[in-house]
């Protein structure tokens, strides 16, 4: 048996070093107050009006994503156009 | 002068009801005038734990709204002197936690005990925040596990912030982790975080590390703090925390590998 366990030492798994990755990232965001800024559903609905200004769209075709890192994080924005729009264009 | 000390998690499971009554139970072996408070309303367990379940005849929940006098709820344990258990309520909620009653009951307790062990429910919600309100120590119990440490870290959050030494700008809740359920094997295996990977990320002193061991269903089985026996690695592991929750200095036992060198090998071999 023990024997087999030096083979077993060389074969690692390190999804404990994934953990400790995770864990830093989580925490860190947890300590500023979890999940993404809480400036994001502001941020959704201000976007959302000047997008109106240009282009009819609805509320659900406005996507925000944050996304959290530790090095940087990004923010997403995605804006599906109405059809007629893309028509227009194509045309 | 008297210490209320909170044992606490955020998750659940990880190893608080059996770490409140094993430290307690280790301070009062150690001569320390000790009680043990169940603040898991609804969810009694402590009793069970410290095998004194058949004993209970009022409870924390009644000395806060029924008029009972602590004395006829306090439980003297039979096995060890300076040790007493202040069962909870199986039928209440949460909400029966009147924060003055509370208050009251950790006064008064105050000026007859050494140590009060508070033995928090998971979460944070009512009851946790109950528990730690009063603390002046705080042992955070953590598995070595992704979510148990996220938990851990809020709990610490929360002490900073929610606690009564917070809300009055008092000298901060002094903080210690209990490192439970650890598994050596695995750890060596790189299948569970280590204990630098939690020291690292929570940034507390730790006061223990306790193995993994079958030892603890057995003692929860017979109704007996594990501390009692002294065949057990969890129970020596929980008597070194509580040396040096007394301030000694202890080394660390069950977390650095024995060597299994060629020579080791053989000389195991050969035994
Ligand atoms: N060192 C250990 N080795 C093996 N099993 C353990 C160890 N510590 C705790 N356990 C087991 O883990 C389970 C949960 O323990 P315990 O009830 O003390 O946790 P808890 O944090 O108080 O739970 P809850 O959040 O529900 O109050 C029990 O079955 C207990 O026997
Ligand atoms: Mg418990």
């Amino acid at each position: 048996m023990r024997f087999f366990d030096f083979f077993r030492l060389s074969r690692r798994d390190d999804s404990a070093n994934k953990a400790k990755e995770r864990l830093t990232v989580l925490v860190a965001l947890d300590r500023t107050g979890g999940g993404g800024p809480d400036f994001l559903p502001l941020l959704q609905r201000e976007l959302l009006e000047v997008i109106r200004k240009y282009v009819d769209v609805d509320q659900e075709k406005v996507n925000v994503d944050f996304q959290a890192g530790t090095g940087f994080s990004t923010l997403e924005v995605n804006v599906e156009l109405p059809n007629q729009l893309a028509q227009l264009r194509a045309g | 002068m008297s210490k209320v000390i909170v044992v606490t998690s955020g998750k659940g499971g990880v190893g608080k009801t059996t770490s409140a009554a094993a430290i307690g139970t280790g301070l009062a072996l150690r001569g320390k005038k000790t009680v043990i408070i169940d603040f898991d309303v609804g969810l009694r367990n402590l009793d069970l734990i410290m095998g004194c379940e058949r004993r209970v005849v009022f409870d924390f929940i009644n000395v806060i709204n029924d008029g009972i006098r602590l004395n006829q709820a306090l439980i003297k344990d039979k096995r060890v002197d300076n040790l007493f258990i202040l069962p909870t309520s199986q039928t209440r909620d949460k909400e029966a936690l009147a924060a003055e009653g509370v208050a009251k009951v950790i006064e008064e307790l105050r000026k007859d005990f050494d140590y009060i062990i508070c033995d928090s429910p998971a979460g944070i919600e009512r009851g946790a925040y109950m528990a730690l309100y009063h603390a002046d120590e705080a042992i955070v119990v953590t598995n070595p596990e992704v979510s148990s440490v996220r938990d851990s870290d809020r709990i610490l959050g929360i002490l900073n912030s929610k606690s009564k030494r917070a809300e009055h700008g008092d000298d901060p809740v002094k903080q210690h982790l209990l490192l439970t359920r650890y598994d050596l094997d695995r750890v060596q295996r790189g299948e569970m975080l280590k204990l630098d990977d939690v020291l690292e990320i929570l940034a507390i002193p730790v006061l223990g590390v306790i193995p993994q061991c079958g030892s603890v269903l057995q003692a929860s089985n017979l109704g007996m703090p594990v501390v009692l026996d002294d065949k057990s690695k969890a129970g020596q592991a929980y008597k070194d925390a509580v040396s040096r929750l007394l301030g000694e200095d202890v080394d660390l036992r069950y977390v650095t590998p024995q060597k299994r060198g060629l020579v080791d090998w053989l000389l195991r071999r050969s035994a």
